[in-house]
């Protein structure tokens, strides 16, 4: 094979092959085309809704539905504190042990085990500038975490020392993202952790939250597949 | 191959040669590498051993979660991280980046010109990652897998990733021989590919971050071809070479080699998408990474062929062999990895080994039990020609091979074990409802994986002592008549 330019060319554009159908095609054509939209979109002359995201027209062709304007939008944005918790979330690595993804019912148990009401799809992730999917359930998965475990003070116990609220994890203990304190003069901060007798800390102190555990816990709650979407219902999935 | 001596032992031993000039022109070639070589081995050495360190911390976690559990910098999902970066771009890249010019300026018969860049290049890649990798610890991390340095360092990157590769390229441009050999088609496609799927990732990731879920398809997009583009090319280029050049004897099939070649450059960079079965992207591109991940059987087998083919009957040499030894180990494990990976990516296997340890136990055998094992190999070939100087012992090469194959073999055991015990109870919602029962279950798998860990770690540690008492004690064994070391004498083996 010294066919110098038939080997470069082939090296090329085999690359090339796959960058444009896995990368270009999906972001020209599919999930760059996504927005946010209505869990019910409408026909635009009639203002009727349709089921999922299409419809047929008196003439019998294949229309698009559009989003109600009178409705919310999904997904939702984050609110500033959520969002400087997902960068927490990035930096201590939870990724690597906890995905953001429902599949499919009856593929895996995702549905059986209560993690999601429906599965999650593309659109879910559109407005997030750092996608996180997961290749790993060390732990289970997160993608409905909020909706699972809405109380913060949970969260906090969890992430202080798992083994608190879930023994035998092997989810690592982040007391750095809490102050062990001793108690302010005029009692117990309101935000101070329940700690159970084996986890107490000395008497005469307590802990509290740092500003990062708060930010943390915000996205964690933030983290909710409570909506539909035309294409996805949680009742019909 | 011209240059594949007439017997064995001449083939190994670095001062015989049937033909003075050719020996000449390769020694002055090895003389031109020496010091870029020898900064490329040092620097991986250096970085193996590090990221040893970190993957013991790590694995050491995971069973027993409060181990120095105190200090952020060594949070799991860090530690886990620095491991991984410390091992691809310290290690994997240093040993590519050795062991694929080396191989590419001998190929070429073209001494390597102007080495000081090189060498300074080489300098700015270990700086970059050793800033990336600390990052990463200080919590500056990113968010997708294999790409988890921080961003002030991507400039270093790829401005001093283009001044090594280039050499590459440049050796191959002014080359002093009619014919090209396989492995300088893999050198040579990898040289390109990196920079290519490095660049785009880094756009599309963090400069102008894609929508949604694109993101994640060009993190596998990356994520896979980086160890298929870049690692497993130079890895299986290595095979291609030390193989013959050992047994003096010449490559089993040529078509072969090409038909292997090709299909591995049309199918590889389609599989990454395996990855993400079942997840939130569009069907048709799950199903053609896993008709590609399928599809590459073809350049395995044929791979396989070729690499086997040209072993049997030559099994007493191997196992003499240093070289052989870890090459031949390396070049198996790359046969069952790669069909292991292919059955894995079908939707009824993935149902069950996705989000598992057994993953991890996969991404270990690819890149230990084959790159990192067939890297080693390339080291014991490579560095007495280097340096003009034997390995000093040949019981601290012995202690390495065994105790990192049996090591290996231990961890992908345990963890193709334990992650398939485990993919079966997260899918068996109703006798496991309770996920803390699954994640207890993996416990003892895990504990396994830390004594292939240490096991491992013994290896390394020996490569180590031997690698630094032949560089730096220059102790090492000039032997009067210039035999090599190896692991049974020639006139015992007769």
């Amino acid at each position: 094979m010294n066919n110098l330019p038939f080997l470069f060319c082939g090296i090329f554009l085999t690359l090339a092959l796959s960058w444009v159908g896995l990368i270009l095609v999906p972001d020209l054509f599919q999930i760059g085309q996504l927005d946010r939209t209505t869990s019910e979109l409408i026909r635009p002359d009639t203002e009727e809704p349709i089921p999922g995201l299409t419809y047929r027209d008196d003439d019998g062709n294949l229309q698009y539905g559009v989003p109600n304007p009178d409705e919310e939008l999904f997904p939702r944005f984050f609110g500033g504190k959520a969002r400087r918790g997902k960068e927490h979330y990035v930096s201590m690595g939870c990724l690597y042990c906890h995905s953001q993804q429902v599949r499919r019912r009856g593929f895996g148990a995702d549905y059986d085990r209560g993690w999601g009401d429906r599965q999650s799809v593309a659109r879910d992730y559109i407005l997030q500038e750092r996608v996180m999917l997961g290749t790993s359930r060390t732990g289970p998965d997160l993608k409905d975490i909020g909706s699972r475990m809405p109380d913060e003070s949970w969260h906090h116990l969890h992430l202080y020392n798992p083994q608190i609220t879930s023994e035998g994890s092997n989810m690592p203990p982040y007391p750095f993202l809490y102050e062990t304190r001793p108690i302010p003069d005029d009692g117990p901060s309101p935000d101070a952790l329940s700690l159970p007798a084996e986890f107490a800390v000395d008497e005469g102190y307590e802990v509290v939250p740092t500003r990062r555990a708060r930010e943390l816990v915000a996205y964690l709650l933030e983290l909710r597949l409570d909506y539909d979407l035309p294409e996805v219902r949680r009742a019909e999935n | 191959m011209k240059e594949a001596a007439a017997s064995f032992y001449q083939s190994i031993n670095p001062k015989a040669s049937t033909d003075i000039a050719e020996r000449a022109k390769l020694s002055e070639i090895d003389a031109s590498m020496k010091w870029p070589g020898l900064l490329f081995i040092v620097s991986g050495v250096l970085w193996l051993m590090a990221g040893t360190i970190l993957a013991i911390i790590a694995s050491i976690k995971m069973t027993n979660p409060d181990f120095l559990s105190a200090w952020e910098w060594m949070t799991f999902g860090r530690v886990r991280t620095a491991h991984l970066n410390a091992m691809a771009f310290g290690w994997g890249s240093n040993a590519v980046f050795a062991v694929g010019l080396w191989i590419m300026a001998r190929l070429c018969r073209a001494r390597i010109r102007h080495v000081g860049i090189l060498f300074i290049a080489g300098c700015f890649w270990n700086i970059a990652v050793t800033v990336g990798v600390i990052g990463i610890l200080r919590g500056d991390m990113l968010h997708a897998e294999w790409l988890e340095m921080p961003t002030y360092i991507t400039p270093l990157i790829a401005l001093s990733y283009g001044m090594i590769g280039i050499w590459g390229i440049i050796a191959f441009r002014f080359r002093q021989t009619d014919y090209i050999y396989v492995s300088q088609w893999y050198i040579l496609a990898a040289l390109f590919w990196l920079p290519w799927l490095y660049t785009i990732a880094q756009v599309l990731m963090f400069f102008e971050p894609s929508r949604g879920t694109v993101q994640s398809l060009t993190n596998w997009w990356f994520a896979h071809n980086v160890l298929g583009l870049w690692f497993t090319p130079i890895a299986v280029a290595a095979a291609y070479y030390f193989i013959p050049k050992v047994l003096g004897v010449p490559i089993h099939s040529y078509y072969l080699s090409v038909i292997g070649f090709w299909s591995l450059a049309l199918f590889y960079n389609w599989a990454g998408v395996h990855h993400l079965i079942g997840g939130p992207i569009p069907a048709w591109l799950i199903s053609a990474g896993i008709v590609a991940s399928v599809m590459m059987v073809i350049p395995v087998v044929v791979t396989a062929i070729n690499h086997h083919m040209t072993v049997v009957g030559h099994f007493k040499k191997v196992w003499m062999s240093p070289t052989l030894r870890f090459v031949v180990f390396g070049a198996v494990n790359y046969t069952l990895v790669s069909l292991l990976g292919s059955a894995m990516a079908l939707r009824s296997v993935n149902e069950v080994t996705h989000f598992t340890h057994f993953t991890v136990g996969h991404a270990h055998h690819g890149m230990y039990a084959f790159f990192t094992m067939l890297m080693f190999g390339s080291i014991y070939y490579i560095m007495p020609r280097l340096l003009h100087r034997e390995w000093p012992s040949a019981t601290l090469i012995r202690v390495h091979f065994w105790t990192c194959a049996i090591g290996v073999l231990i961890m992908i055991v345990a963890l193709h074990v334990g992650g398939w015990i485990q993919g079966l109870q997260m899918n068996d919602a109703g006798n496991y409802p309770d996920f803390i029962d699954i994640v207890r279950n993996t416990i003892p798998w895990l504990h396994a994986r830390s004594i292939s860990g240490f096991l491992i770690t013994i290896g390394h540690i020996a490569f180590a002592i031997n690698f630094f008492w032949m560089t730096w004690l220059e102790l090492g064994r000039r032997d009067p008549e210039g035999r090599p070391t190896l692991f049974i004498s020639p006139e015992d083996a007769r």
